[in-house]
């Protein structure tokens, strides 16, 4: 079960990780109100996190292991379609400056805590905010797992096989999440981000430094992908064109309609720390694009691995001492905890708002309220661990997809009323069961890949599955919308 | 000067613009270091249409 890489490396990892965890206790004290039995308090934050604190949470959140694992792994197997990322990481800050700000203002207002008590409060119908909880709750759970995904390569690597690890990784998880809520996330996300920007830097300029710069990394990943054939190289072939743009505005759309996302903008102080962020927050997308030539160094170091997803892990084992990839791992993995942190949270929130309070005790305190979401966010945990122990990892990636596609249907929902209020709870809601019935039956029957192909007029256009379902969606409530007016007229009073 | 904003989607959202290797820069082909460009551009233009705006 146990077979040490390197002792300096796992003591060096295991030094960071005890810093974490002792920080993660400490954090329940932080800024801490006197009403910490309050859902506000605990899930969060008390609203109160400024510029600084909100980059680093969103920053932690939004970039996850799973992107310093999975993205180069891509771009190590098929090189420039691997980078849809940057693109879709650079024009979700325009979306969200626009957006954002005023979906703050909403919830604030009116104290709402999840996407779904701002859709209730803005269409008074259960069903349709119960479609965006559940929507919430179900597609945070292989994202969840995901992480998992990417802990476990940097777990493996060092030696430690088996469940065992990632098990008590956890276990520490949910107890300072339980105590601290979102502020143990927050503050953790500081030391993560910290930790995560020096490797980057030293990995970024040291690397290409031994492998003879980056020129040299490019042609070396040229050379193998020539040898490899296919849809790979270091530009798109014409057929990948659409797929890559499709895929990242479809991601950005979708980005900050997950509950953990929309945790990190509701715990803002105010609108402008939003705005300041949008402005801000691009610095890690630099990184994330770097993160993302990683795969490129892999192949001119020679990295030869059977699963792309140990590229990172090997790439870091080849090149550096034990002690700087026990740091590089250390980094990542707690990486890993911030945004499973948050995810749960998030989906507690929306189980606790939207399901508990108005299925099952409508009559319950805010206190009550803080303590049902600590439980479900143990659940939640204890849900995505028995995903990662019990079902295959491809399993969880092709759910992660799924997630993507279901997560976007909220969309018109939760955004649409902030610019017009001329849609209608049961268009909206109609338009939400197409968009999320057709994507997944079209997802599953072309074999869970993301990109559906369209025939059109003799051309076949591959375009992102979640997008096409989010047009299906879109159109289907412009219809339903437009029959309902027509049928039965809105009475004048409504138009507030 | 909200009408900037929609910049970013043409820049990268259509392809064509940018799916060459040539010219390189430091090493970069034209494709990343294009795309890599965006990200400060973006803040800026973020931050201007911000500045710029009524809002606040």
């Amino acid at each position: 079960m146990i077979a040490v890489h390197s002792w300096a490396e796992l003591s060096v990892f295991l030094a960071f990780f005890a810093l974490v965890t002792v920080m993660g206790f400490i954090a329940s004290g932080w800024k801490r109100a006197d009403n910490h039995a309050k859902l506000d308090e605990w899930g969060l934050g008390g609203r109160q996190f400024g510029v600084w604190i909100t980059w680093f949470l969103v920053g932690g959140d939004f970039y996850t292991a799973y992107t310093v694992i999975a993205v180069p792994a891509l771009v190590y197997a098929v090189g420039a379609y691997g980078f849809f990322a940057l693109p879709y990481t650079i024009i979700v800050y325009p979306f969200i400056f626009v957006v954002m700000p005023k979906l703050w203002k909403l919830a604030h207002s009116k104290g709402y805590i999840t996407a779904a008590d701002v859709v209730h409060g803005t269409y008074n119908n259960r069903f349709l905010e119960l479609a965006v909880a559940l929507t919430g709750i179900v597609a945070t759970m292989p994202y969840i797992a995901l992480q998992l995904v990417g802990m476990k390569a940097v777990l493996s690597a060092m030696g430690l096989q088996g469940e065992l690890p990632i098990i008590l990784a956890f276990l520490i998880l949910a107890v300072y999440t339980y105590s601290a809520g979102l502020r143990a996330p927050a503050l953790i996300a500081f030391v993560k981000d910290l930790m995560i920007y020096v490797v980057v830097i030293v990995a970024v300029v040291i690397v290409p430094m031994k492998l003879g710069g980056y020129g040299a990394v490019f042609s070396a990943a040229d050379a193998a992908f020539q040898v490899k054939g296919g849809n790979t190289g270091l530009i798109l072939k014409d057929a990948q064109m659409l797929p890559y743009a499709t895929l990242a505005l479809g991601s950005a759309l979708a980005a900050f309609m997950y509950p953990h996302t929309l945790t990190g903008i509701f715990a803002a102080r105010s609108a402008n720390t939003i705005r300041s962020n949008a402005v801000l927050l691009p610095a890690y997308t630099v990184l994330l694009g770097l993160i993302a030539l990683l795969g490129y160094m892999a192949h001119a170091a020679g990295v030869k691995v059977s699963s792309p997803t140990d590229v990172v892990p090997v790439l870091f084992q080849t090149l550096f001492p034990g002690w700087f990839s026990g740091f590089a791992f250390a980094a990542i993995a707690i990486g890993a905890l911030v945004p499973a942190a948050v995810m749960s949270i998030g989906a507690s929130n929306l189980f606790t708002r939207n399901v508990w309070k108005a299925y099952v005790n409508p009559a319950v305190t805010e206190a009550g309220e803080a303590q049902v979401a600590k439980i479900a966010s143990l659940v939640v945990k204890v849900g995505a661990l028995a995903c990662i122990v019990f079902l295959p990892t491809k399993f969880a990636i092709d759910l992660q997809l799924l997630g993507g596609l279901w997560i976007l249907q909220t969309f018109p929902a939760l955004v649409f009323s902030l610019f017009t209020r001329w849609f209608r709870a049961p268009a909206l809601l109609l338009g939400w069961l197409v968009g999320i019935g057709w994507g997944t039956v079209t997802a599953f029957s072309d074999g869970l890949v993301p990109v559906h192909k369209l025939v059109f007029g003799g051309d076949t256009y591959a375009i992102y599955v979640g997008l096409l379902a989010f047009a299906a969606n879109v159109v289907v409530a412009v219809i339903a919308n437009l029959v309902l007016s027509a049928v039965s007229p809105r009475p004048v009073s409504s138009q507030a | 000067m909200r009408w900037l904003l929609i910049l970013p989607f043409i820049g990268l959202l259509w392809v064509p613009f940018y799916n060459f290797m040539e010219p390189q820069l430091f090493g970069f082909p034209f494709f990343y270091w294009y795309q890599l460009l965006w990200v400060p551009l973006t803040s800026l233009i973020t931050y201007v249409a911000w500045k710029a705006g009524t809002e606040e």
